[in-house]
């Protein structure tokens, strides 16, 4: 028999299976070939990505991307994270196309502050479509590093040599050939790059295009994977922290005599921050219930109901997206004229895993194994918190069981760190689910005005939109309008202070849900204002023929039979574009009258999202999104009172579940001649509206706010 | 403060813990086992799902004691000498994850059922697997996993 404490140690270390040490890297890149990539570059020629407040954009300096062993492995070190994107997969696939190894032999090492370059975070999907270039002009850098060495040591001209499965082979006389990592041993080459590389067409390529198994597979499905929560490192406690009840609720008078007479507890305390330490999870969680506080209460008086019209009136004035023509011209040659307002509530991120940390101090220096999408951004606010240089502190990224923008935001890497420097040992915050819950950065609510007209032939005439909340991304109208004007007052990264009750931040394709909810909507009712089919309205109405190609793919995979709205079939098409993707969506939903519940039996969703770097992980990100987008459709929003969020587990916040499940069909485009565009995002924005757009369809009602409860239902169909 | 035994993985273990003590923080933090999740504390998500005599049970919502005497099998006990359980094997094959958050839970879910019925409809794995929550939306896929891993098993492959 094994006693309980015999069991203690952990099989395999206690820290992150694959964490290297600042020495071991530098043994590591001491010998081989390494290569740096100077960025400026890259970005001036690219188009601008729009970085959220606050976030600086790549830095200009070198880093060093990728390394040839002499043992002839490669590996590339990148600053994105693993969240279940699948980066850690298809980031390899691109090194091993452009430099003509087996995926096999190459290692990859992610969101390690001490050993990455520089990145901005994992969002916006730009890990294949910004990033993906970056990291094949390296690749391609070392295969003409490889080909020059090679050259000189088997003394034959460059071009009679190619790259093949890890060696460097003459065209003519493959017995000539030598392996990288002959040619890398005992030396050290560095190689710098400026410009980006002349890349490789992508119609010859082997790795690229195909779907590789997840490398992350076999530690996910054995337990071994670990997450930032997993890690303890010798002596760590547990930290439970003093949360106040509501937003904006101070504390007055806290007696922690209780919590601190029960063994083994420690309470700490650090400015605003008092915790209780133990090292079992679970008798920190009862410590903390024996902790007495009073607070004063929370000023604020918002709740789910009163919030649209406080943003109405507080939201920051508009910013023009974009104004063609005269909005009034149009009006004029307008036959009908519809004008309508879309409501979309605050959503949780809710990844499965709550936002972790884990802090420990040795020397000076603070290492945060961190759940965090942006472990460089995070690196600097941690050494902010505590006052130290930035090479004082290092972000350690493990797996991440979910983000969806939510782990953009670190505060419980920062509370770790903080408590670890008090307590002088190293501190585990694990956040609750009722505090994953009050401290999320919500999706914010939105409210969206729309005026728009059709002529006499069902031509669009002009398009009056403002967004409040969401955010402009996806605010921009995809038809051929001549009189239109969007606005935008405020949004997920540009807010008054105190506008929202609460902190808000980007959501799985952050702002675009809610702009597309409105805006399909309301095509659809213009539609059914013209008694012309939403589909053949829609194509008479596009001029970006990759859209209506988009659309026209989905039809036909859907078995799309015109007939205007309300048919009665519950049938609805959504279009939508995204992180470069061009999406189309179509659903068939089930609408119980007595009820008011939906149940969304069929979706179609057709993506046009230029080369595809790994197609089977496209169709599953896909149909995470359609899932997923599922939840702020028909159930998902935070219910709140004077600061209280009033759902603090699943049992009131209703995730997609099984028996949601609609068969879903995703039909990818192919379009090689394209640059790889995102994939985690896109599919998701087209949900609100293809549902809402087939619940119309079902039953004649239209739903003009989210998520389409059954009571919204019921009171849409009285 | 009782001594509780049972069986841990195959392996028998007396705890000298506070019999009361939850399940889910015995094997994280006492044991190490680290693969059994975390997620709401509360019995709502299913991360945190552990064999008990083969029935799925929420590590979260039962103490120490509640397992005296049991057969507990957490994630890391299913491979046996080094080969996948087939249902690990499925999840892996079908892609039965995105964060890989949820799935050691989903995985031990789907050993309970496929115990009782080796040969569930999708509708009953769908309503066994039904308080099982995923954020990723693998959903879709989890379902084809545990389909092919009851075939697989049928086949008489374990
Ligand atoms: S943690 Fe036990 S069910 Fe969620
Ligand atoms: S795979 Fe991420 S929660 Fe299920």
């Amino acid at each position: 028999m094994i006693r309980h404490d015999d069991f203690m140690e952990v099989p395999d270390g206690w820290g992150f299976a694959t964490i290297i040490t600042r020495r071991d890297f530098l043994a590591l890149t001491a010998t081989g070939l390494v290569v740096m990539v100077a960025l400026e570059r890259f970005l001036a020629g690219q188009e601008p990505v729009r970085l959220p407040q606050g976030r600086q954009g790549y830095p200009t300096d070198l880093n060093a991307y990728l390394h040839v062993g002499a043992d002839g492995r490669v590996t590339c070190l990148v600053g994105k994270i693993e969240m279940g994107q699948g980066a850690m997969t298809s980031l390899p696939q691109l090194v091993a196309e452009e430099l003509e190894v087996p995926i096999t032999s190459i290692d990859i090492v992610m969101g390690d502050t001490d050993l990455c370059p520089w990145d901005m975070g994992t969002f916006g999907s730009l890990s294949i479509r910004q990033f993906g270039p970056i990291l094949r002009t390296a690749a391609a850098e070392a295969r003409s590093a490889l080909l020059q060495l090679a050259s000189e040591k088997l003394k034959v001209p460059v071009a009679e040599l190619r790259a093949d499965s890890g060696r460097i082979v003459h065209a003519t006389s493959p017995r000539t050939r030598v392996t990288y990592g002959e040619l890398t041993t005992g030396k050290r080459i560095e190689r710098q790059v400026t410009t980006p590389a002349t890349l490789d067409a992508v119609a010859s390529f082997t790795v690229v295009g195909r779907s590789v198994p997840r490398r992350d597979a076999l530690d996910k499905v054995t337990g071994k994977a670990r997450f930032a929560g997993d890690i303890v490192p010798p002596g760590a406690l547990h930290a439970r922290i003093l949360r106040p009840p509501a937003h904006g609720a101070t504390l007055s008078s806290v007696d922690t005599s209780a919590a601190e007479a029960r063994p083994g507890v420690r309470v700490v305390r650090d400015g605003d921050l008092v915790a209780v330490l133990h090292a079992h999870r679970d008798e920190a969680d009862a410590a903390l219930a024996l902790v007495k506080a009073q607070y004063t209460p929370s000023a604020s008086t918002l709740d789910d109901t009163t919030i649209f019209d406080h943003l109405v009136t507080h939201a920051p004035p508009a910013d023009v997206v974009r104004e063609a023509g005269n909005v009034a011209d149009g009006a004029a040659r307008a036959a009908q004229v519809i004008d309508a307002t879309y409501f979309n509530s605050y959503v949780a991120h809710a990844p499965m895993e709550t936002h972790s940390a884990v802090a420990a101090i040795e020397h000076g220096k603070v290492t945060v194994w961190a759940s965090t999408q942006t472990p460089f951004p995070l690196r600097s606010q941690v050494a902010q918190a505590l006052m130290l240089p930035p090479e004082q502190v290092r972000v350690v990224t493990p797996y991440v069981g979910g983000g969806f923008g939510g782990k953009s935001a670190g505060r419980q890497a920062i509370e770790a760190a903080r408590l670890a420097r008090v307590a002088g040992v190293p501190v585990r915050v694990v956040w609750s689910r009722e505090e994953e819950f009050f401290f999320d950065t919500f999706r914010p609510a939105a409210v969206i005005t729309i005026r728009a007209g059709i002529d006499a032939g069902a031509k669009l005439t002009h398009w009056d939109y403002t967004v409040i909340g969401a955010g402009e991304r996806g605010s921009e109208h995809i038809y051929a309008i001549p009189h239109h004007r969007t606005l935008a007052r405020g949004g997920w990264n540009a807010n008054s202070p105190g506008l929202h009750p609460f902190g808000i931040g980007p959501w799985r394709a952050p702002g675009a849900n809610s702009n597309a909810f409105a805006r399909e909507s309301h095509i659809d009712r213009l539609a059914a204002r013209a008694g012309v089919d939403p589909v053949a309205f829609r194509l008479a109405n596009l001029s970006d023929a990759r859209m209506a190609r988009v659309l026209q793919a989905a039809a036909t995979q859907f078995g799309w039979t015109p007939k205007p709205a309300p048919s009665g079939r519950g049938v609805g098409v959504a279009l939508g574009m995204d992180a470069g993707t061009y999406v189309a969506s179509m659903a068939e939903v089930k609408v119980d009258r007595a009820t008011g519940r939906v149940q969304v039996t069929r979706v179609v969703c057709a993506q046009d999202m230029g080369v595809l770097v790994n197609p089977d992980g496209a169709r599953q990100q896909a149909e995470g999104c359609i899932t997923m987008g599922l939840g702020y459709c028909l159930t998902e929003e935070i219910r709140f009172r004077n600061g209280q969020v009033l759902d603090g587990n699943f049992d009131t916040y209703g995730l997609p579940r099984f028996s949601w499940l609609p068969k879903i069909e995703v039909v990818i485009l192919d379009s090689p001649d394209l640059p790889a565009q995102g994939g985690g995002e896109p599919a998701i924005v087209t949900m609100g509206a293809v549902v809402a757009n087939a619940v119309f369809d079902a039953v004649g009602a239209r739903v003009g706010q989210l998520p389409m409860t059954p009571a919204r239902v019921k009171a849409a169909l009285a | 403060m009782r001594p509780v035994s049972f069986s841990l993985n195959g392996v028998p273990i007396r705890t000298v813990a506070d019999e009361r003590r939850s399940l889910l923080w015995i094997l994280r933090d006492d044991l190490g086992l680290t693969g059994t999740k975390f997620g709401c504390g509360e019995s709502v998500c299913g991360a945190c799902t552990v064999l008990v005599n083969d029935e799925a049970v929420r590590a979260c919502a039962v103490s120490a004691s509640d397992v005296e005497g049991t057969r507990v099998v957490t994630i890391e006990g299913l491979a046996r000498n080094g080969e996948l359980h087939p249902l690990q094997e499925a999840f892996v094959s079908h892609l039965g994850f995105q964060c890989g958050y949820c799935t050691p839970g989903m995985i031990l879910g789907a050993y309970a059922l496929l115990k009782k019925r080796p040969a569930p409809s999708r509708d009953e794995i769908v309503s066994h697997m039904e308080a099982h929550l995923c954020r990723c939306g693998a959903h879709v896929r989890i379902l084809d996993a545990i389909e092919a891993a009851a075939a697989a098993m049928r086949g008489g492959l374990r």
